[in-house]
């Protein structure tokens, strides 16, 4: 291990180490790599500049809840759909529904679910979620039954691009509405 | 059943085949929840142009009202979806006439899709339930603390349309392997833990092992081609111990295989030069025969033709 001088040299190290990791890496994790003592901001400044440096190509450094990884641009996607067989399951409205309601209500029980859709919620569209890591149950509510309660993961995040559950899409504005009602029927 | 499916040609919902499009005029006020009998006027179109008369023949597949059951999520998809196509205002519903198209659909589910039929009759209950408690005179007191008896319903509604809305945005989100993914490059370290290390002086070592193996398996065969011979000239002797003649070919057995025929030859010609055996033909291709050789050994009777 050679010693490093030069920002540059810095970058290399942060963009070596990342493209050959399988997992996001956290800050955290690329302080080890250096012996001098890095403070966050300072890192945090590499990896932005390594994400500009990059910003031209078909690959994209991103940061993500579990940290930084590097992965393919979204536009990208339909050359690599070329080569691959199998397309990824599609999502039916009624799984899509249900995890919609545990990403924004959550924890939630399976009642919970049912009593926003109207409808019985089948074991397998929480299966389904449970199995790509999507969601799992987080406790139990202490009611008759201790029901699961569901809550989105990490991975969820990380495979929607997003840093926090904040970063959802925003809700249409219900609240407004009905205040709305309540001002009508005054 | 079938009585449902002739109603359906005028079904706007069950356009499957034709366009149809309602006039403007909504039935959006409350008032018109008293005589909601009355059908939605509809104008029929077929490709852009007006349509006076239904075509007699026009074919709606048998199970196209299946199919568009189907595509819904449950009774509060099927009610926002019946207020939003009908422009009601969701939040002063007429509950006359939607409860009556509602209840139209629940006939018809319930001919057709069994399975189905306990949340929406549930749902339609509640309907029913709204809409009569709206017909009843209240108490003027009372009124002041009652909330309409809707309030509920349409919390329902905009929430259950707030979530399925957010689906749909979550879907729209940028998703791992279905637009993207993660990127790793080969590391030599993989590479290294699949294959040993491997040093010329191992392959060194490695071959010179083989060699002499190869050494040690040649010399064998050598030794034992050189028992054999001798091995053989004492079978043939055991063979001729009564003295008596023996036709040459029974000396060998076919089934033993080439090298042991040829190994019994050069036991048969080694025990002639060894003059231990005598062997005879009395003309050119008449039946050769061994014997042991004499005693006393003449060499005349030592006959080799050729």
């Amino acid at each position: 291990m050679s010693q490093l001088y030069t920002t540059e040299e810095y970058k290399r190290v942060l963009e070596t180490v990342l493209l050959a990791a399988a997992e996001p890496l956290q800050i955290a994790d690329l302080k080890q790599l250096f012996d001098e003592e890095f403070d966050n901001d300072t890192l945090r400044v590499l990896l932005d500049e390594l994400r500009a440096d990059w910003s031209g190509r078909g690959i994209e450094l991103v940061p993500l809840a579990s940290g930084w990884r590097f992965q393919t641009k979204p536009e990208y996607q339909p050359y690599l759909d070329k080569l691959k067989h199998e397309k990824p399951p599609k999502y039916s409205r009624a799984v899509l529904e249900t995890l919609a309601i545990i990403a924004y209500r959550q924890p939630v029980t399976r009642g919970d679910i049912e009593d926003i859709r109207g409808v019985a919620v089948s074991p397998t569209i929480l299966k389904s979620l449970e199995s790509r890591g999507w969601i799992d149950a987080v406790g139990h509510r202490d009611a008759p039954g201790r029901p699961a309660l569901y809550a989105t993961t990490r991975k969820f995040l990380d495979d929607l691009r997003l840093r926090s559950l904040s970063e959802l899409p925003p809700l249409t504005e219900i609240e407004k509405v009905m205040d709305l009602a309540d001002t009508a029927q005054a | 059943m079938s009585e449902i499916k002739n109603k359906k040609p005028e079904d706007a919902d069950l356009a499957v085949v034709v366009e149809v499009t309602e006039s403007t005029e909504t039935v959006a006020a409350a008032e018109v929840a008293a005589e909601a009998v009355r059908d939605l006027p509809h104008v029929v179109k077929l490709y852009g142009e007006p349509m006076a008369n239904m075509p007699k023949d026009l074919y709606i597949p048998p199970d196209a009202l299946e199919v568009f059951l189907d595509a819904f999520e449950g009774p509060l998809d099927l009610l926002l979806y019946l207020i939003r196509k009908a422009n009601l205002d969701i939040l002063d519903i007429p509950m006359a006439p939607l409860t009556l198209q509602y209840l139209k659909y629940i006939e018809a589910m319930r001919a057709s899709n069994l399975d189905l039929a306990a949340e929406y009759l549930l749902m339609a209950a509640m309907l029913l339930e709204i809409k009569s408690r709206m017909l009843l005179p209240r108490p003027k007191k009372v009124e002041e603390e009652e909330r309409d008896p809707r309030a509920e319903l349409v919390r329902r509604l905009l929430e259950y349309e707030q979530m399925k809305a957010a689906g749909a945005k979550i879907d729209a989100l940028p998703q791992a392997l279905r637009d993207f993914h993660s990127v790793s490059i080969w590391i030599t370290d993989e590479v290294a833990e699949r294959l040993p290390d491997v040093s010329l002086h191992d392959l060194q070592v490695a071959w010179l092992g083989l060699m002499k193996q190869a050494k040690v398996m040649q010399h064998h065969k050598v030794g034992r081609g050189e028992l054999s011979v001798r091995e053989h000239m004492s079978i043939i002797l055991r063979k001729l111990q009564d003295g008596a003649y023996l036709e040459f070919v029974h000396l060998f057995d076919i089934k033993l295989g080439a090298p042991m025929m040829v190994v019994s030859f050069l036991a048969v010609l080694e025990l002639v030069r060894e003059r231990l055996i005598e062997i005879t033909q009395r003309e050119i291709f008449a039946p050769i025969y061994v014997k042991l050789a004499d005693a006393t050994g003449s060499n005349d009777v030592t006959t080799l033709h050729n």
